[in-house]
Formats: C-alpha cells, sequence, structure tokens
C-alpha cells in the first residue's frame, strides 16, 4: 500500500516493538545520570557539560536525525532543558534528552553545533527562561527587544514592572551603515517589519553585494503575544483550546487545535470516539486546503505581485473552503471546534446539504487546480523564477528541523499523518507528496499537490459520515469536568498541520493546569533555513524562498 | 441659448442634448447628469465637499498584523470587495495612504514601529483598529509583552470588535468611518498614548540608569509603564 515505506537498516536500539532504551542508555554510557519516564519516550537525564557528546553520539550512531523541539523550564529547585529527539524515517523512536542545570547559575552546553536547529531553540528558551547555553555561536534574545528586562517564564518575573523598548534596530541604509568593514561596496537593508512581502510583521535584516545576499538574518518577535504563558493560565478543559487557533491563523485552526486535543487526550487517557475521529480528519484537512490556498496567492504575489487574477482566485476558491467550515463550526476563521474527547458538535442538519455542498466543492476542485496549473505552474515567467531558486538541500532540511512542505519539497518523507498515525488516517486510501527539486518550485509543486490529497480525504470522509449508523454518532468521549493529569507527567506530542510538524510539550503539577506548555512550531524551524537558501541569491528570489516557506508570523512567534 | 443652433429639422430637442451635440455616446449621460438638467453646478461649502470626498475615495494601507489580517484580505478580495465602497485596494507605502486598518495585536517590540509607520502617513489621517486585540488586548491581555489596544499608541477613530470580525464588520467599520469624515466629525483622543521619546529625555530612575550603558542617549525608545496602563 502507498502508506507504506521502504525499510531502513536497523539502527542501535530499534526492536520490532519499540525501541529498546536499554541499548540506547548503554551506547550512552556513564554520561546516563537517571532516566525519565514520559509519556511519550524515555529522558535520559545527562550531564550539563556533556550535552554536545551525547547528542552527537545519538546522531551519528542511533540515528536520530531530527531535533523537534527544545523544551526549557524552571523547576523549584532547578532549571532543565529537554530536547526531544525522533527520527525522520520513523518519528515514533522517540528519546529526550533531559539536562538539568543549576538554579544559581544555569547554564548548559549548546546543541547547536549538533544540530543546526538547536540554535533558534537555545536562544528562545534563553530569552523566555534564562538558561545560558556555553559555546552557543549567538546567544541573544530572540523573541523580546534586547533591552527587556528579566526573563518572562521564569519564576520570580514581574510582569509589571516597566519596560524600555528601542527603534534603533531599523537602521537607515542611507547614513552609512555599511556593515562590512572589508568590502564597502556592501549595503545594509531593511525589510519589514511592515513590508507586503514579508507575511505578516517579520523583519529582515539583509547586507546587499550588488543586488545579491552577502548576509541575511530574519529578526522575529514582532508577534510575540504570549501564547505559552497563555496557555499555562488555562484550564486544559475548555481555556486552552480556543488560542491554537490564532498560532497558524491561515484557517488552520482545526489542525492546531488537534495539537493541543492530541497531546491533552494522551496525557489524560482520553479515548476519542470513532466518529468524532472521522469528523476531525474531515475538518483538518478542509483546514489544509484553505491554508494551502492561502500559500498559494499569496506567493503569486510575492513572485508576480499578481493582487487581481491570481490572488483573488485563491480567495475565492478558499472562500468555498470557509464557508463549509462555517457551518460545520459556526465560525470563519477561529473554530475552537474541537473538545477534549471529540468534537463539540455534530455535522449541521440537515445532513445531505452539508455532504453535497462538500461534495460540489470537491467536485470542482479538478478543474480549479488545472486553473492554477495553467497559471502558476505553466507560466515561463514564474518557472524563471522558481525552478533552481532557494535551494535547500535534504541534509540541510533535516539538520535544521524543517518539516511540513518545505521538507517534502526537499525530499524528505514525512508526514506524521502516516508516520505517527493519529486520527483516521490510518484508516484512508491517500499518498504522501515529496518532490525532490528543492527548490521553491518544488515547494509550490507539493503544496498544490497535497490539496489534491487532502480532497481525497475528504472525500472518504464524507462517505464514510454519510454511512454512519445514526445511533452510534458519538461526538465526545466521556471527559471529566475538570481534568487533573498525574504530577509531574510529561508529554511531547505532535500533528502535522499545514506547515508542518505542530508539536506541544506539557508537563501537568497535579492541578487543572498545564506547569508548562511549550509550542513547537513549524514555521519558527522553516525559517530558520531562508539564510541557508538565500545566501548569495538575488533579493527577488529571496522574497520567493520567503513566500515559498510560507511562514505565518503568529506561529513564528507564538 | 445653444438650442438656437441645433438644425431646423430636429425639433423637440432637450437643452441637454443639444449642449451633448451630435454622435456622443450616451454613456456619458448619467442620471446624475439627467438630474442635472440644463444647470450642471452645485453650490456646497468648500469643506463640506472636501469631506465628502475625502470619505468616497479612501486609500487603504496595507498593513497585516495578525489573525484580523486574514479577514481583512478577505474583505478586499473578491466575495466582499471593499473596492464597492471607494475604500479600495491597499497601498504598500504609508505615505500614499490615508487610513490604516490595525489588524491584530500589538507587542512591545512592534508598536514603535506602528508609531513610526503612522506618523509617515500624511495628514488628514483615520484609524480603524479591528479585532479585540486592538481594544483591550483581547484574548492575550494578560500577556507579559502585549499593549493593551492600538489606542495605547495611535489614536483611534472607529473601532471594529469581535475575533476576529467578520468582514461584514469590518466593512460596516469603514462605512461609519466614511460617515464620520463626510460629516466633519473627528474623534477624540481617549488615552495618553505610548510616545516615542529620545532615551534621553527619559526620567532617570533604576531602569533608564541601568540601560544607559546599552542605549545612546539619541536613540528612540517607548517605555512601557505596564502598571500605569489604563
Amino acid at each position: 500500500m502507498s502508506l507504506e515505506k521502504p525499510s531502513t537498516p536497523t539502527e542501535i536500539g530499534v526492536t520490532e516493538d519499540g525501541l529498546d532504551y536499554d541499548a540506547l542508555a548503554e551506547l550512552l554510557g556513564g554520561h546516563v545520570l537517571d532516566r525519565e519516564s514520559h509519556v511519550n519516550a524515555e529522558g535520559f537525564v545527562v550531564r550539563p557539560d556533556e550535552v554536545q557528546d551525547v547528542l552527537s553520539t545519538l546522531k551519528t550512531e542511533a540515528g536520530f536525525d531530527h531535533c523537534a523541539c527544545v523544551t526549557a523550564q524552571e523547576y523549584d529547585d532547578r532549571y532543565e532543558s529537554i530536547y526531544h529527539l525522533r527520527k525522520f524515517d520513523d518519528p515514533t523512536q522517540e528519546l529526550s534528552i533531559v539536562v538539568p542545570s543549576p538554579k544559581d547559575d544555569p547554564h548548559n552546553q549548546s546543541g547547536a553545533r549538533v544540530y543546526d536547529t538547536a540554535d533558534w531553540h537555545e536562544r528562545e528558551a534563553y530569552d523566555l527562561i534564562g538558561i545560558d547555553y556555553d559555546d552557543h555561536p549567538d546567544l541573544r534574545r530572540i523573541l523580546l527587544p534586547e533591552t527587556w528586562q528579566g526573563h518572562p517564564l521564569s519564576q520570580d518575573y514581574n510582569q509589571s514592572q516597566p519596560q524600555i523598548v528601542t527603534l534603533r534596530e531599523n537602521a537607515n541604509p542611507l547614513q552609512g551603515d555599511r556593515r562590512s568593514e572589508d568590502d564597502p561596496d556592501t549595503m545594509f537593508v531593511n525589510i519589514g517589519p511592515h513590508h507586503p512581502a514579508t507575511h505578516g510583521v517579520l523583519h529582515v535584516q539583509t547586507v546587499l553585494d550588488g543586488e545579491q545576499i552577502a548576509d541575511i538574518e530574519p529578526d522575529i518577535g514582532y508577534l510575540h503575544r504570549c501564547e505559552e504563558q497563555m496557555c499555562q493560565d488555562g484550564t486544559y478543559r475548555h481555556q486552552i483550546m480556543p488560542y491554537p487557533d490564532r498560532w497558524d491563523y491561515v484557517s488552520a485552526g482545526i489542525l492546531n487545535e488537534w495539537a493541543y486535543a492530541r497531546a491533552a487526550e494522551d496525557l489524560a487517557d482520553i479515548e476519542v470516539p470513532e466518529y468524532a475521529q472521522v469528523i476531525r480528519t474531515m475538518s483538518a484537512e478542509l483546514c489544509r486546503i484553505a491554508a494551502h490556498m492561502l500559500a498559494l496567492g499569496t506567493f503569486a504575489l510575492d513572485v508576480f505581485g499578481d493582487f487581481t487574477a491570481i490572488f483573488q482566485y485563491a480567495f475565492r476558491d478558499r472562500e468555498v473552503v470557509q464557508n463549509i467550515l462555517e457551518d460545520l463550526t459556526g465560525q470563519r476563521l477561529m473554530f475552537n471546534y474541537l473538545r477534549l474527547g471529540g468534537v463539540a458538535w455534530d455535522l449541521p442538519e440537515p445532513r445531505e446539504e452539508f455532504f453535497e455542498k462538500t461534495r460540489d466543492f470537491l467536485d470542482d476542485l479538478p478543474y480549479k487546480l488545472e486553473e492554477y496549473h495553467d497559471l502558476i505552474t505553466g507560466n515561463e515567467i514564474f518557472q524563471m523564477r522558481c525552478v533552481d531558486t532557494g535551494v535547500l538541500s535534504a541534509e540541510k532540511a533535516k539538520s535544521y528541523g524543517a518539516t511540513g512542505p518545505v521538507a517534502r519539497g526537499s525530499g524528505v518523507d514525512y508526514d506524521l499523518r502516516r508516520d505517527d498515525p493519529y486520527g483516521y488516517y490510518d484508516e484512508l486510501d491517500w499518498n504522501v507528496v515529496t518532490e525532490t527539486g528543492c527548490d521553491n518550485f518544488s515547494r509550490v509543486l507539493v503544496r498544490m499537490r497535497e490539496v489534491e490529497e487532502s480532497a481525497r480525504i475528504i472525500e472518504q470522509c464524507v462517505d464514510l459520515l454519510e454511512q454512519w449508523p445514526e445511533d452510534d454518532r458519538e461526538i465526545q468521549a466521556n471527559v471529566p469536568r475538570t481534568l487533573r493529569p498525574d504530577p509531574d507527567k510529561e508529554i511531547y506530542r505532535a500533528v502535522e498541520a499545514a506547515k508542518g510538524e505542530l508539536g506541544i510539550y506539557i508537563r501537568s503539577d497535579g492541578t487543572d493546569k498545564p506547569a508548562r506548555f511549550k509550542i513547537r512550531s513549524p514555521c519558527f524551524s522553516n525559517l530558520q533555513t531562508l539564510p541557508e537558501m538565500s545566501q548569495g541569491e538575488y533579493i527577488p528570489d529571496m522574497i520567493a524562498s520567503l513566500g515559498s516557506l510560507d511562514i505565518v508570523l503568529g506561529e513564528v512567534d507564538r | 441659448m445653444s438650442s438656437d443652433q441645433t438644425p431646423p429639422a430636429v425639433k423637440d430637442v432637450s437643452t441637454q442634448e443639444a449642449r451633448m451635440g451630435e454622435g456622443a455616446d450616451d454613456r456619458f449621460n448619467s442620471t446624475l447628469r439627467e438630474a442635472f438638467g440644463s444647470t450642471p453646478f452645485i453650490l456646497t461649502k468648500f469643506d463640506q465637499f472636501m469631506n465628502w470626498v475625502r470619505g468616497s475615495s479612501m486609500f487603504m494601507l496595507q498593513f497585516g498584523i495578525a489573525c484580523c489580517s486574514i479577514e481583512m484580505i478577505a474583505t478586499y478580495a473578491i466575495k466582499h470587495d471593499l473596492d464597492r465602497f471607494g475604500a479600495g485596494i491597499p497601498r504598500a507605502s504609508p505615505r500614499q495612504a490615508d487610513v490604516i486598518i490595525v489588524p491584530g495585536t500589538i507587542v512591545s517590540k512592534f508598536a514603535p514601529r506602528m508609531k513610526r509607520v503612522y506618523d509617515q502617513m500624511p495628514e488628514p489621517k483615520f484609524v480603524v483598529s479591528m479585532g479585540s486585540c486592538t481594544i483591550s488586548g483581547g484574548p492575550f491581555q494578560e500577556g507579559y509583552n502585549v499593549v493593551k489596544g492600538a489606542e495605547e499608541v495611535i489614536p483611534v477613530d472607529i473601532h471594529v470588535p469581535g475575533c476576529p470580525p467578520r468582514p461584514e464588520a469590518l466593512v460596516y467599520g469603514v462605512a461609519k468611518l466614511q460617515e464620520r469624515i463626510a460629516n466633519g466629525e473627528s474623534s477624540p483622543v481617549t488615552v495618553k498614548p505610548y510616545e516615542l521619546e529620545q532615551f534621553g529625555d527619559l526620567d532617570q530612575d533604576e531602569l533608564v540608569q541601568h540601560l544607559a550603558d546599552e542605549i545612546d542617549e539619541d536613540d528612540l525608545v517607548m517605555r512601557y509603564d505596564w502598571d500605569n496602563s489604563p
């Protein structure tokens, strides 16, 4: 079947029924001080000054090539960084590396020399929690302004203290702000944070040599609206669910909600009824189509500057999806439709009308996609702009933790819907789309082909829902009114959102609110690849690369 | 009268037709033109006329912040088509714009930049704040980094509530703004906004002294006193 993957050579610790953590502990030998048991994987506690050794051993010898996330948190008696490792070939093989560091002087070795992606994740941990990472290439604040005082997710932070923020990052290129002293021909140019091509409030600092990019650095944090704090202040059962809609707000709401639902359900041992899983699967794929439509439209806007045809066409078609979703959830954008243990309500009555509307949309879709292919991918100018520009090799994509269409456009066959199945995906017939071009063109093509696959999934879900026996339509499991997971239970769970692996780390402390809620945003990791893609390229190609990454600043900054 | 010059063969020619002359396409003959008849003049006050013109042709700034900007784009796009109301396709440069729609959460790092963009717009300028975040901080009000409403940074004419507001709501808000402009009404500034000021001009206190090594005297800064937020 199409969902199967070619088998990979066996690595250390890989057995038929999951990972053999004893073998992995043996590989690391004396480095492992202690072993913890998280819900998703075992955690090995290692010394703060041996992080690099441990990570590089695991990467080279045990095949953990994906550092999904770095979570930092403060306990009453210590700080802790957790490196969530998994494998691109089989993401169900997971391992957490837990690094405690002392309360009075929190620092540990950086993992950025092993995994490129750890660079930004550790900067975020430094920014929000206050852990110092030794041997980090560039440890600065990343989300908050550089003049910020204190680390807001640490325990003794006083939220009402005054802060001073400067405007100086936006240096004026005409004032002789030539950055590189050894090459006086270079010029410093700011793109953003208010710029039509940055998809929101991203600030890209570029140093140009002629029209080519000599140096580039994305500066984020212009939409850092404390999503993790908000979730830590909310109760599991109801108060957290509205926030995921606002991470990736390009109508990918239900995909995000599912990320939280999956993590919290696994944390609290809630079994979701099958009927609800089918509805979830269908609505999530509708969201994916809407999100990819917008990605396509804005990409055409970036590359052609075409506000009239393709952009408006994409919005026209997205509007149809939004109407269906509005019928289902009652909202156009912030659906708040999933509940822990199921969905909020059943399909709208009359059901036949809903099915007909959805089928009409699916029937029209092939013609519409053909039109897009005529307008976009078949267009010679578009091809000249996008083929072989913004090249991201599979190796680099993995090292930067890129996921979703960005990774699949570089030939990395990684899709959590198939590799770490959840919902109803493993019962349905669909394919994971990959392209091997590694360029801007491939990434766009992957999205367009994924729309077709999503349509296939929706079609099968609609058939299933139509035939579902009426007395078996259970939309929610029986969930206690107040959820209090056992203290010190930890979990990292991810789903395949529109942009890639959207993961949630939750640690419970026995109360009805999470003690630590960490969001692993796919856009955050994907955006890290931008310098890799655009170094030495022309500046318009950088804009195209940025568009092909399809970032949402709400999710990058959280 | 000009009707004297029309050929005598054609009888019952209206003054208006006579003015148009022969061969003119009747597509120029609008209902408005017909209503005016032979005296195509309006008497009005210049100020009133200017207000009407201002309200009827507004240039929006292309300015996206967060979730609301997606609904804002949907408002510009085909189904809702804000252009029908004379508030058309957004301009990318603040120098060409009259109206700024603030669509999303404003955080501490972005507020100085937004102020700068607002300052770059030519007078007269108008602000529509879209969504709950620009009214009070919305769902993120408790956040350590969130400015509690657009009005703390720039003066706002129209608030459109919602999270996010539907496109229809934004269209209504813009129409209301046009109505106010046409009537020559302006909004009082209700909150003393955060200002951009030079670092050297700030009152000396512990925080300013602590940052003195990092920030130059003439750097523009914005100081947030979270405790005094309304």
